[in-house]
């Protein structure tokens, strides 16, 4: 008993720093920050009058907020469009990836290091670079994408780009550009854990599937596929909260675009927060934020905890 | 016994899975700005008490960080014992500058000065908050009250106080235009916001673009409103905006908003993706024919090597011939101030003669005061003093000085949608909307 009860401290005091660190700078942040955004702050000097919802009220109601409102609902329709196409994008280039990395071909090394090397660079670098590719020129001085569609006699493929105030729905066409550059620079990565996955299935399994006259086909759809299924999961929860929170790449390459075509809650927070002096309505979009994320790694926690209990 | 491990092994997970989660989103939450900052927390670190004067710009690069270190020479050479502490952060026209000040004030560590926009950005944002001692007094003893013109005193004044040391002048209302491609169509720069449109068709005809754009930041939109609204309401119309006097539910802004839209039919396909300095550039490159910028453009040109009035050609907006909307970099004294004695000698230096003719020539600026030697600014900058001198000044709104910065974020966002679909009566309400938030309008 006395031996159980040492461990248990030792382990309690090996925490002890990182559970005061993140106490005060994750969670602590986070409440006070809760606080700010139900507060009257507006201007340099704090003030914690508490409002309510009313932040709150004015992201969500036309009426109350206006022109913060319809930015809002703009920023969250980009964020869901912006998510869902980024997560498509990567999980299904990055699976392809892996699973034609898969053939045991020749100089897989070399491939391996193209497909994961954009992932190093800073969001920030990918941003300025594809700005430089998506900038559209004129129809009589093409500029990047357009230079080259120019060049081989696709003119009528030419098209403005992430300036482009088109839409389809709530869909702007404006975002498919930025979701390129983010997908470029996040497929390795899913094509790596894929690569893992792969590697990770027994050989015997693919084997025994085929002796029982499975087609290849079929060994992929019916062994290999459900048995990524933990992989998908992982890769969804790490890239969806990165899209979730997306600043550094948007704020470089198009900022908020013309109409918000390429708007996002990050920027909408860091503007009202740092060139308006708005800190309770920016407050208020960070809770917002967080919430949103939230509904994605919170329940991915549980069932990893659950997982690690019935273990 | 077994439930305790499972519990502690939860805890560990939860606690790794935050970390992990709180590492990611590090790089995401920050600006582009890290080195300036860390630049400017290093050097904070230095002990205090010693004879030492932190001044804190956006100042980097160029021109600007030229004349700001002659400036420098000007002061260590009357105050040799005192170390300058030059405190910068790069980037984003100021906007990263500004949120690492906002923190530093609001954690009651001041520089001994910092540059800020003249005007709202610094009485709206720092005074109100009892952030700023007056410098009035600064003023006064050094004899600047005759030196500096009235309207620049307005700008800088509020409750009977002056609160900070302007030493600079840009001019937000300029046309910059392709003296060729006029001469080639012989047409004349337009006067009137009517001529304008008279001549810009005529360049369309001729296949000319006749107007540059390059509002990739909505602060160019911005930029060309400030001047479509003074071009088509006039000097005290256009002052009225900031004061509530004139309505923005009323006539004049509407014009104003139908005038930007039909502008719009007249400039480049890809201003959307331009910045500032690209639209300047086509310009002299004959890829169109008119700009409407403030005059850094000059200094812009004058880096790419082009003579003012031989290579390019400026005129005032239309409709505004007789009118500087001006902005300007100032310098104020924040309470609290580690060095107070070394930041008043600053503040004295910048605001002297002396100082604002070291600076300017270099930033491609005028001085704010009115007895600058003319004979170290070039052609355009001496017209500048000129119609400085004589012209009626109003504030720029887009640059700080005719409003507090949450009034220009609203504006910017109702002009981020209007710039898109063009829509003047929703563009209307959004701006008399945002004048209600900024609490200067009744509802």
């Amino acid at each position: 008993m006395s031996h159980a009860r040492k461990e248990r401290w030792t382990a309690f005091l090996i925490l002890l720093p990182s559970i005061i660190l993140l106490g005060i700078f994750v969670y602590g942040f986070i409440a006070w920050t809760m606080r700010v955004s139900l507060s009257k702050w507006d201007g340099i000097t704090p003030d914690y009058t508490w409002v309510g919802f009313e932040n709150f009220h004015r992201l969500f109601s036309k009426d109350i907020g206006g022109v913060a409102a319809i930015r809002f609902r703009i920023d969250l329709w980009n964020t869901f469009f912006f998510t869902v196409l980024f997560l498509l994008a990567c999980v299904g280039v990055g699976m392809l990836l892996a699973i034609l990395l898969d053939q045991r071909i020749r100089g897989e090394g070399v491939f391996r290091t193209v497909y994961l090397f954009p992932m190093s660079l800073s969001f920030v670098v990918t941003g300025v670079v594809w700005q430089w590719i998506f900038s559209p020129g004129t129809a009589s001085r093409p500029r990047g994408v357009n230079a080259l569609l120019g060049m081989m006699g696709l003119e009528q493929l030419q098209w403005r780009w992430f300036t482009s105030t088109e839409s389809i729905g709530p869909f702007h066409l404006a975002l498919i550009p930025v979701i390129v550059a983010a997908a470029w620079q996040m497929t390795g990565y899913t094509m790596a854990m894929y690569l893992a996955g792969l590697r990770g299935i027994p050989e015997e399994l693919r084997e025994a599937a085929r002796v029982d006259g499975a087609t290849e086909t079929q060994v992929y759809r019916r062994i290999i596929m459900p048995m990524l299924r933990p992989i998908t999961l992982s890769a969804l929860i790490v890239l969806g909260h990165i899209s979730l929170k997306i600043f550094d790449l948007i704020y470089t390459m198009t900022g908020k675009g013309p109409g918000f075509v390429t708007d996002v809650p990050g920027i909408f927070m860091f503007e009202t927060t740092f060139q308006g002096n708005h800190y309770a309505q920016g407050a208020a979009i960070s809770i917002v934020m967080l919430l949103m994320v939230a509904l994605v790694v919170v329940p991915y926690l549980v069932t990893s905890m659950r997982g690690e209990v019935e273990r | 016994m077994r439930n305790n491990r499972v519990w502690f092994l939860v805890l560990a997970l939860v606690l790794m899975s935050a970390l992990a989660l709180s590492a990611c989103a590090a790089p995401a939450a920050a600006p582009a700005a890290p080195a300036g900052e860390g630049e400017q927390q290093g050097e904070a670190a230095a002990p205090a008490g010693e004879n030492q004067l932190e001044i804190f710009s956006w100042w980097t690069a160029g021109g600007e960080a030229d004349g700001l270190n002659a400036m420098y020479e000007i002061f260590k050479q009357k105050y040799p014992d005192v170390e300058i502490i030059n405190a910068t952060v790069a980037g984003g026209a100021g906007s990263n500058a500004k949120a690492v000040l906002a923190t530093r004030m609001q954690s009651g560590d001041p520089p001994d000065s910092f540059q800020v926009h003249a005007g709202h950005e610094l009485i709206d944002t720092w005074v109100v908050a009892d952030k700023m001692e007056p410098v009035t007094f600064i003023f006064e003893d050094n004899g600047w009250m005759d030196a500096y013109p009235q309207g620049v005193i307005d700008i800088i004044s509020a409750n009977d106080e002056i609160w900070s040391v302007p030493v600079n002048i840009h001019r937000s209302n300029v046309l910059w235009y392709n003296k060729g491609i006029f001469e080639e169509n012989g047409l004349e720069p337009p006067a009137t916001m009517e001529d304008f449109f008279t001549v810009a068709e005529a360049l369309k005809a001729a296949g000319v673009t006749p107007m540059a754009q390059g509002d990739n930041g909505v602060w160019a939109d911005n930029h060309l409103f400030e001047n479509v609204m003074l071009g088509v309401m006039g000097p005290e119309k256009y002052a009225g905006l900031w004061t509530g006097d004139t309505d923005w539910n009323g006539p004049e802004v509407k014009t104003a908003l139908e005038t930007y839209a039909k502008m719009m039919d007249y400039v480049n396909e890809d201003h959307a993706a331009l910045n500032w300095d690209q639209a300047a550039q086509m310009v002299v490159d004959g890829d169109a024919a008119m700009y409407i910028m403030g005059d850094w453009v000059a200094g812009y040109y004058t880096s790419l090597g082009l003579e003012p009035d031989q290579d390019y050609g400026w005129a005032p907006v239309p409709g505004t011939d007789g009118v500087f909307m001006m902005l300007s970099d100032s310098f104020g004294l924040p309470k609290g101030a580690p060095h107070r004695e070394n930041a008043i000698r600053w503040l004295e230096v910048a605001g002297s003669k002396e100082g604002q003719d070291a600076f300017n020539p270099l930033k491609g600026s005028i001085p704010a005061r009115t007895d600058g030697d003319r004979e170290l600014y070039n052609v355009y900058l001496q017209s500048a003093m000129d119609d400085f001198a004589s012209d009626q000044i109003v504030p720029s709104y887009t640059h700080g000085a005719a409003a507090s910065e949450g009034w220009v974020t609203g504006i910017s966002d109702a002009m981020t949608l209007f710039v898109a679909d063009l829509d003047v009566e929703a563009a209307q309400t959004n701006l008399a909307q945002a004048c209600v938030d900024a609490g200067v309008c009744s509802e």
